[in-house]
C-alpha cells in the first residue's frame, strides 16, 4: 500500500480518530501488538544471557575480577546517556502527537546522537578491557559479560540505524498513521532497551562494585 | 479535513510534564541505587534486594510514561504477553541460580 506524500490514506480503511495517530488504523495497532509480541521474545533471549551471567560472573578463571575491572565513573556515565535518550525518544513521540514534524525530527537526532555516544563509550569499555588481559576467552565471567554486554549494544546500533531510516521517511512523507506507527515502534524498540540496560547496570555493574 | 486529529489528551502520551517526571524518576532511581551501592548503606544480600527492587520499579516508570502501555486498544493482550515474557524471565534466572546453588562450585 503506497501513501502520497504527507496525505491521509485511503478508502476501505477505518480511521478511529479517538485513538493516538499510531493507533487511528486498525493495521497499526496490530503491527504494534506484534512488536510487542517481538518483545516479549526479546525479553527471553536477555533472560537466558543474564542468567548464565549470574552463573557465570564469579568464575574468574585466576583472571581480572569484576571489582577489578567495572569503573563507576564510565559505566554511570553510559546509564545516564542511554536514560537521557530514553526521555528526549518519548519527547520525539510527544511532538509527532502535537503534530510537530520539526520537533519530531530534532529529538530523533538528538536520540541517535545520545545513542552513538553511548555506543562510542561501551566500545571504548570493551577494547580497553581486551586489550588489558581481560579479553572475551580470557574466563567464563569475561564471556558471560561479553556475550550479555555486547547483544545489548548489538541491539542499540540496530536501534540507530532503524531510527535513521525512520527520520528519513519522515522528513519525505511527513507524519501520516504509518510513519507514526513505526516512530512509535521504534520508540518501544528503544525504551525497552533502556530497561534492559537498567538491569545490566544493575545485576553485572553495581553488584560488580559491591563484591 | 484531509488530516486525522493528532490529538491524545486523555492519554498518558498527554502531557508534557509526563514526560519530565517519568524522567526525573527515572534519573532518581538509578542515581539513588549507585549512591546505595557506593556508600554501602546496607549487607550486601539486603543492598542487592533493594537496587534490584529500584530496577523493577524503573521498569514500571518506562512502560508507564514512555512506553504508554495504558494507551493500547483494549483488551490489553500486550500486557499478557508481557507478563508471560517476564514470568518465563524470572523462572530461568531464578531457576539457574537455585540449580547452581547445589554445590556446583565444586565443578
Amino acid at each position: 500500500m503506497t501513501i502520497a506524500h504527507g496525505e491521509f490514506p485511503v478508502h476501505g480503511r477505518s480511521i478511529n480518530h479517538d485513538a493516538p495517530l499510531e493507533y487511528s488504523l486498525e493495521e497499526g495497532a496490530l503491527r504494534i501488538f506484534g512488536f510487542w509480541l517481538f518483545l516479549a521474545t526479546d525479553l527471553v533471549l536477555f533472560a537466558c544471557l543474564f542468567a548464565t551471567y549470574v552463573v557465570l560472573h564469579g568464575a574468574a578463571a585466576g583472571g581480572p575480577t569484576e571489582a577489578q575491572l567495572f569503573d563507576v565513573p564510565g559505566f554511570t556515565a553510559e546509564t545516564l546517556i542511554l536514560l537521557t535518550s530514553s526521555f528526549t525518544g518519548g519527547l520525539g513521540t510527544y511532538a509527532m502527537h502535537n503534530g510537530s514534524r520539526r520537533g519530531l525530527i530534532t529529538w530523533m537526532i538528538i536520540t541517535v546522537l545520545l545513542g552513538l555516544s553511548f555506543i562510542g563509550l561501551e566500545v571504548k569499555e570493551f577494547v580497553t578491557y581486551a586489550t588489558h588481559g581481560a579479553p572475551l576467552q580470557r574466563s567464563a565471567f569475561l564471556s558471560a559479560f561479553f556475550t550479555l554486554v555486547g547483544t545489548h549494544g548489538c541491539h542499540v546500533s540496530l536501534g540507530i540505524l532503524w531510527m535513521l531510516s525512520i527520520i528519513y521517511q519522515l522528513a519525505r512523507r511527513g507524519i501520516t498513521p504509518i510513519t507514526a506507527r513505526k516512530v512509535f515502534i521504534v520508540g518501544l524498540y528503544w525504551h525497552f532497551l533502556d530497561i534492559v540496560w537498567v538491569f545490566i547496570f544493575t545485576v553485572v555493574y553495581l553488584n560488580g562494585v559491591m563484591s | 479535513m484531509s488530516r486525522p486529529s493528532t490529538h491524545a489528551s486523555n492519554t498518558a502520551s498527554g502531557s508534557l510534564w509526563m514526560y519530565i517526571v517519568g524522567f526525573v524518576i527515572s534519573i532518581a532511581l538509578t542515581v539513588g541505587a549507585l549512591w546505595l551501592v557506593l556508600a554501602r548503606q546496607f549487607s550486601t544480600g539486603t543492598l542487592l534486594t533493594v537496587i534490584l527492587l529500584l530496577a523493577i520499579l524503573q521498569i514500571g516508570v518506562q512502560m508507564f510514561f514512555f512506553m504508554h502501555i495504558t494507551d493500547s486498544p483494549r483488551p490489553q493482550f500486550n500486557l499478557w504477553i508481557l507478563g508471560l515474557g517476564m514470568f518465563f524471565t524470572f523462572v530461568v534466572i531464578a531457576g539457574s541460580v537455585w540449580i547452581m546453588s547445589f554445590g556446583a562450585q565444586g565443578y
